[in-house]
């Protein structure tokens, strides 16, 4: 029965999606209030019924249903009950559930945090994000209906991905959804500005917020899934360039390049054109890569729905909704006057130097995540595109972006001064250099990678710490009052820069010096790795809720002395019958020491063991920390809410002059 | 002219996306498909004194299994081995590649052997005759010892009903 209600609920809400959509676009076109005003409540009741049938999916997992054959699919009755719950979107079709209720939930948002903007902005934005709604309910109507029954019912599932069973996969694809879909709202918004011809610098600033939490949101998930890959795929590895982490990552280039364009339009009214199309573009690459994902198009260890129906329906969508945005916008774009002129050396230029050099690097991962499906579909042969073309092709890409980034925010809009910029940056380069050359030998050795990275983390470091003395030098008051004063915009700003600079240090330290060793290691026995010593203790057997274990003792000391003793575990699934390695890992502020379990070798109780000392790895994640952080704490800027007050004045205004 | 350019390269895009939908980019062809199975002697696990060779073979259809202890996924299909076996319907060969270890005897005694014969391939030269990229790989070979099929990876339930078993019904098996 709750499945069938369920069912019902996705339909109910593809119904109110259908109107959300039709009714208020019409209704802006024509003038019509009435229509327009139709957006709201529709979205909001589209959200409700989404939710319900989620809820209902939800339920059905932890009731342990398995007369519905996704629950039977992707369940079992001994799995804990978190992962019952998390399973409800460890599948293709309860994840593209998620995608709709994500949609929904920020449309929702949307409505509710758009009470100050123009009724037929507001109309369009919820239209063209109901239209994407349509689509997707469609999609999971016709081609992946989460609610299906099997009959009979199965006795029991056959469980959950194993490696789905971590924490890190339970935050992992909503924060991910969060962020590709959250693009869907700046796309709205310049689809809408594109349907009314108004692209002003109001368009942009009412985008901002929302593409930067969404980014927020993006980055954060990102993370979270490299850092379940470092933990749960047992090999100490983060980040593969495999084609589905190329498919969050692009949306994520394009989303950084937005945010940066977007400032130049709201504040100079330059790039009107480039903005609206990285806009598109954007929300474009999320549906690409989830087109990617979803279809199986490129192979991954992700892709579990391999069907050709449902790539297909993916396939057209994509092509109706990025076709017809890029039609709208080749139709529109020459109505576009962009705003004030700018110097070789501006703030502006910098930003444009920026955005061409993340677009080249979006080009260039894109090429390569698709270059072997041009191959194949050429007939070419069968290639695969690896970590060395990424690599060698992405670090140099992105140095000089990342160098730019020290003096952007330190540069005056319109007409900038070189001379006047090496001034306040020339101790900061001065001293990158020193760290470049010196932080490596206090590492392990010189190594020009690992130098670049020092010198980009300092230089960057050092120039957000010049651009709050900058801030503070000037205006009066005590140095807490000036700090309060900066607003959060700034701090957002400097902060996701700073966080860039600690990340950047992480993986320069852990790819260049990293030490990793594969061993047999007896009962008793030891083995040496970047100074520590592993000991051995032997493994013993024990049963998980829904897994066998052999679970291993190591106890790692320095210098004769103990500092832990590590668990880690190799399991073997009951229902699914698939091993899987549990690292067991210390962490500190400086490095981890990391502990996988291979296979057992010998009746005496011998494994293989795998050691790794991984230095610095976790500032990416502390880095990355920050950056979402700077994002939320930018997107709160009061300015936003400011400046959409403001904007409601003029309309009052005219109000009383009609009544006199 | 210029702002039609990203609809243009958009176009494109799709019509290789349309192309790849029918594309199996797991799938890479091997240049044995319906040539003779390279032959080779090669002793047996379990008894150095004797020794296997396709030509063993000729006359019935049968599936060379490429494994090896160390490989977690050939302890996934290890089960779907032996239901395979236990059904009869078709005789499985295994190679076992590059056990330097020794284990293999020992694993099949403990977890049960789903096959005919193993031949012991130490230093993996018949491997590279055959084109084992990895373990597992699986390679279809008929009646008159000619390659049908290879598949790589873990012979799932799946696999097994919608590739291996139509292509032996095919054959005759």
């Amino acid at each position: 029965m709750i499945p069938e209600l369920g069912h019902f609920a996705l339909i109910l809400g593809l119904l109110l999606a259908l109107t959300q959509s039709v009714l208020p676009l019409v209704g802006a076109q024509r003038g019509n209030r009435t229509l327009m005003a139709v957006a709201r409540p529709a979205a909001q009741g589209q959200f409700v019924f989404v939710a319900l049938a989620f809820g209902c999916l939800a339920w059905s997992f932890l009731a342990n249903d398995f007369s519905v054959l996704n629950v039977a699919r992707n369940s079992y009755s001994r799995l804990p009950e978190v992962y019952r719950l998390t399973a409800t979107w460890g599948s293709h079709e309860g994840s593209m559930l998620l995608w709709v209720l994500i949609l929904a939930f920020w449309s929702t948002a949307v409505a509710v945090f758009s009470r100050h903007l123009p009724e037929d902005m507001v109309a369009r934005v919820l239209g063209i994000m109901g239209l994407v709604s349509v689509g997707f309910l469609a999609f999971l109507l016709t081609t992946s209906n989460p609610f299906t029954r099997l009959v009979p019912a199965a006795p029991d599932g056959s469980d959950l991905n194993p490696l789905l069973q971590d924490w890190g996969m339970i935050l992992h694809p909503p924060m991910l959804y969060m962020g590709y879909v959250g693009f869907a709202v700046a796309f709205a918004f310049a689809i809408a500005a594109l349907l009314s011809g108004k692209l002003d610098a109001a368009w942009a600033r009412w985008s901002r917020p929302w593409t930067t939490v969404a980014w927020a949101f993006l980055t954060m998930g990102i993370v979270l899934g490299s850092w379940w890959a470092y933990r749960e795929l047992g090999w100490g590895g983060w980040w593969f360039w495999d084609p589905t982490e190329n498919a969050s990552f692009m949306p994520w280039i394009a989303g950084t390049a937005l945010i940066h364009s977007l400032a130049v339009t709201e504040k100079r009214g330059a790039f009107k054109a480039w903005t609206v199309l990285l806009a598109l573009l954007t929300f474009s690459l999320s549906l690409l890569g989830t087109f990617l994902v979803r279809s199986g198009v490129l192979s991954s260890v992700h892709a579990f729905a391999t069907d050709p129906a449902r790539g297909a329906f993916i396939l057209g969508f994509l092509a109706v909704v990025i076709g017809g945005s890029l039609v709208l916008y080749a139709w529109r774009a020459p109505k576009m006057i962009t705003g004030g002129g700018f110097s070789w050396f501006s703030r502006e230029s910098l930003l444009l130097a920026n955005n061409v050099i993340l677009v080249a690097a979006l080009g260039a991962v894109l090429l390569g995540t698709l270059y072997p499906l041009f191959m194949d579909a050429m007939g070419l042969g069968k290639i695969s595109v690896g970590p060395p073309y990424f690599n060698a092709v992405f670090v140099p890409l992105m140095a000089p972006a990342l160098f730019l980034m020290g003096v952007g925010p330190l540069v005056r809009w319109k007409e900038g001064s070189l001379p006047d910029a090496f001034t306040r940056l020339k101790w900061a380069l001065a001293v990158a250099v020193v760290a470049a050359l010196l932080l490596p030998l206090t590492v392990d050795g010189f190594k020009p990678w690992a130098s670049l990275g020092f010198f980009l983390a300092a230089w960057i470091t050092l120039a957000v710490a010049a651009a709050f003395r900058d801030r503070l030098r000037h205006g009066s008051g005590s140095t807490g009052q000036k700090l309060r004063s900066v607003p959060r915009g700034f701090w957002g700003m400097q902060l996701a820069h700073f966080g860039v600079a600690v990340g950047i240090a992480g993986i320069a330290v852990v790819a260049n010096y990293q030490s990793e060793r594969d061993v047999r290691m007896d009962v008793g026995s030891y083995a040496e790795l970047a100074g520590y010593t592993f000991t051995f203790r032997g493994a013993v057997e024990y049963d998980g809720p829904n897994y066998r274990a052999a679970r291993g003792t190591v106890e790692v000391s320095r210098n004769g002395a103990s500092i832990v003793t590590l668990h880690p575990e190799k399991r073997l699934y009951n229902a699914s019958g698939m091993a899987m390695t549990e690292a067991s890992v210390h962490p500190n502020l400086f490095r981890d020491i990391y502990v996988a379990m291979g296979e057992q070798l010998d009746e005496q109780g011998a494994w293989s063991v795998r050691l790794f000392h991984k230095p610095l790895i976790n500032w990416l994640w502390l880095g990355a920390a920050f950056m979402v952080v700077g994002g939320f704490l930018a997107a709160s800027d009061r300015r936003y809410r400011i400046a959409l007050r403001r904007s409601e004045v003029p309309r009052g205004l005219a109000a009383q002059g009609a009544a006199a | 002219m210029k702002r039609w350019l990203p609809l243009v390269a958009f176009l494109v895009l799709v019509g290789f996306f349309a192309k790849g939908l029918f594309l199996n980019p797991r799938e890479v062809p091997s240049p044995l498909i319906d040539r003779p199975a390279p032959a080779f002697a090669l002793p047996l696990v379990g008894n150095d004194a004797a020794s296997f060779s396709p030509a063993d073979m000729r006359g019935k259809v049968w599936l060379l299994n490429v494994w090896a202890p160390w490989c977690v996924s050939c302890r996934q299909e290890h089960p779907v081995l032996m239901q395979i076996a236990q059904g009869g319907r078709v005789p499985i060969v295994g190679l076992n590649w590059k056990d330097r270890d020794r284990e293999s005897a020992m694993l099949l005694a403990r977890a049960g052997s789903p096959y005919l014969a193993v031949a012991e391939d130490l230093d993996g030269r018949v491997g590279i005759d055959y084109g084992v990229t990895g373990t597992p790989e699986t390679y279809v070979i008929d009646r008159e010892g000619i390659v049908r099929m290879k598949h790589i990876g873990p012979i799932s339930p799946d696999v097994w009903k919608e590739k291996l078993e139509p292509k032996l019904k095919e054959l005759g098996a």
